[in-house]
């Protein structure tokens, strides 16, 4: 192509999902990692019409290593799912690793390297001993300055949560009343973890973890795999009548250490990466029909709803209290259980995401189904939010 | 005074900011200053986040500040677990720079954001090994 004709066609070519997949979350000692990886490739491939392996230009893995006793991860996963010799790396960027790998396919496509891309999002956490998790656990944040205080992964919400409190008002019921919505919709959701509903009382009278912070404010480590085909418009009819356009991209950074964030009641990278996905989509966060959002602790998902925009800064315990984000409210948010519900699977989490707003956008979503919905957004934080990934799709 | 005695467990003894546990085994609680452009951290830092000059001095800071954000830790992870529950807080440091500690002797209900802390250097005494650490005290 001449260089104008090739920058027209990166600027201008759609990239679409044209097939997704979803293994069953929680404990799944039944599975290698590999196994686990193979349930949602197939189905992916079976969900989009006329499309074979073969037609696959490469894989994308995203997970993060450090869970797994096998090294070097998409070496086991492709060979195992029959992709070799095709093109196949990982991608990671911790809690958010899933939505990296589909930002990765989706800029292999539209440089035109590649035209057809799988990524599959598949996290065992549950191969390593007790010991090694609490080790783990121990090293989630800055090691120089702040692990050496013993900081956990629940501590680092409870340190936003606390200060959410004391600026905002926020309160512990609120807080409990995220996981109870999540709970309500996860029970009508066959691929989650936890498919029963809990009552508020039960989530605010359970054991802290992390005051505020209690057991039932924080998702589980669970086991499990997703899968999204993707490829450009050129070809996305061809594989499916109901393409799922990915219209706006956003990722962003923020410091890893609290020490040296702006402030404690908000995540910089999850407003960033959002103003770029709405710029980018050329949409307002009103037009947000239904989202996947970050839940890995309560407070997360009240951060999530200010930080995206569904509700004014520091109004996101009443946004959940006058149930905006239930479906018939202003925005559905985690129509599908969300981490809560779900579990979180680290790599798999955000392709999970995307796989459940393509099926609100088809239509496909049964019990959970946000009637009309077009536009949808998914929301993939890592980490204690030094990176997010804001996907906005269209049908 | 090596870097790998800062810390109840210590994950990084090699620093260029290593000095640091030098001077808290001292009971001073140091930070650096950029020597180009003068900006001021703490955390330590080698190189100047804002003019990525590499060349620093170190400052003494006061330990006042002010209480961000706390929390109880009940399930810790290893090397831990002996002490918890624990509590830990964020401060805003007067001389600017944020520091994470546990909460020293301020009773339970006494801790609220906001309030006014100290920062004072510490020696575990129970721990054979030398080990430095700071907590978040009432001033």
């Amino acid at each position: 192509m001449e260089a104008n004709t090739y920058n027209k066609w990166v600027k201008q070519v759609k990239i679409g999902i044209v097939g997704i997949g979803h293994g069953k979350f929680g404990n799944r000692s039944d599975a290698t990692v590999q196994e686990l990886a193979f349930e949602p490739f197939k189905q992916a491939i079976e969900d989009a019409k006329n499309l074979g392996r073969e037609d696959i230009d490469s894989l994308v893995v995203g997970s993060v290593p450090e869970y797994h006793m096998q090294r070097s991860l998409p070496g086991v996963v492709a060979e195992y799912v029959g992709m070799n010799p095709k093109s196949v790396w990982l991608t990671e960027a911790a809690c958010a690793s899933g939505s990296a790998a589909i930002r990765t396919a989706y800029m292999s496509i539209k440089s035109g390297m590649h035209d057809i891309v799988a990524v599959i999002g598949v996290q065992k956490m549950r191969e390593l001993s007790t010991e090694e998790i609490l080790a783990l656990m121990g090293r989630v944040g800055d090691v120089q300055w702040e692990s050496i205080f013993g900081t956990t992964f629940p501590g680092y919400y409870a340190l936003y949560a606390n200060r959410h409190m004391h600026e905002f008002g926020t309160t512990k019921e609120q807080m409990a009343l995220v996981a109870v919505k999540n709970h309500y919709y996860g029970s009508m959701n066959p691929y989650a973890f936890f498919q029963k509903e809990v009552t508020k009382e039960r989530v605010i009278d359970s054991e802290d973890v992390a005051s505020p912070v209690s057991v039932f404010d924080c998702c589980a480590n669970a086991d499990g795999a997703a899968c999204v085909i993707l490829t450009n418009e050129k070809l996305a009819k061809k594989f499916n009548d109901t393409p799922i356009w990915l219209e706006g991209m956003g990722s962003a950074s923020a410091q890893m250490s609290l020490l040296r964030r702006p402030n404690l009641v908000e995540i910089p990278s999850a407003v960033e990466a959002a103003k770029q996905a709405y710029e980018q989509a050329k949409v307002k966060p009103s037009d947000i029909q239904v989202a996947d959002v970050h839940d890995c602790f309560t407070i997360a998902e009240i951060m999530a709803y200010e930080n995206l925009g569904f509700c004014e800064k520091g109004k996101g315990g009443r946004f959940i209290e006058e149930k905006q984000s239930y479906i018939g409210g202003k925005t559905p948010v985690n129509v599908d259980g969300g981490l809560k519900a779900k579990g979180h699977p680290v790599g798999a989490t955000g392709v999970s995401m995307t796989t459940e707003i393509v099926k609100q956008l088809r239509g496909e979503a049964g019990k959970r189904q946000v009637n009309g919905a077009e536009i949808g957004l998914t929301h993939n934080v890592g980490g204690i939010g030094q990176y997010t990934f804001v996907q906005i799709l269209r049908r | 005074m090596p870097f790998k005695y800062f810390g109840k467990t210590n994950f990084t003894p090699y620093t260029k900011v290593d000095k640091f546990a030098d001077y808290l085994h001292k009971g001073k609680l140091m930070g650096t200053k950029c020597k180009k452009c003068g900006e001021i951290y703490f955390p330590p830092r080698a190189d100047c986040l804002k003019c990525m000059d590499d060349s620093f001095e170190w400052i003494e800071f006061s330990g006042k500040g002010t209480l961000n954000s706390f929390t109880t830790i009940h399930a810790a992870p290893k090397g831990f677990d002996d002490i918890a529950p624990y509590t830990i807080g964020i401060v805003d440091l007067k001389e600017g720079g944020r520091l994470l500690a546990w909460i020293g002797d301020i009773p339970k209900d006494e801790i609220k954001n906001d309030m006014s802390v100290k920062v004072i250097p510490r020696i575990f005494e129970e721990i054979p090994e030398i080990k430095l650490y700071y907590t978040i005290e009432k001033p």
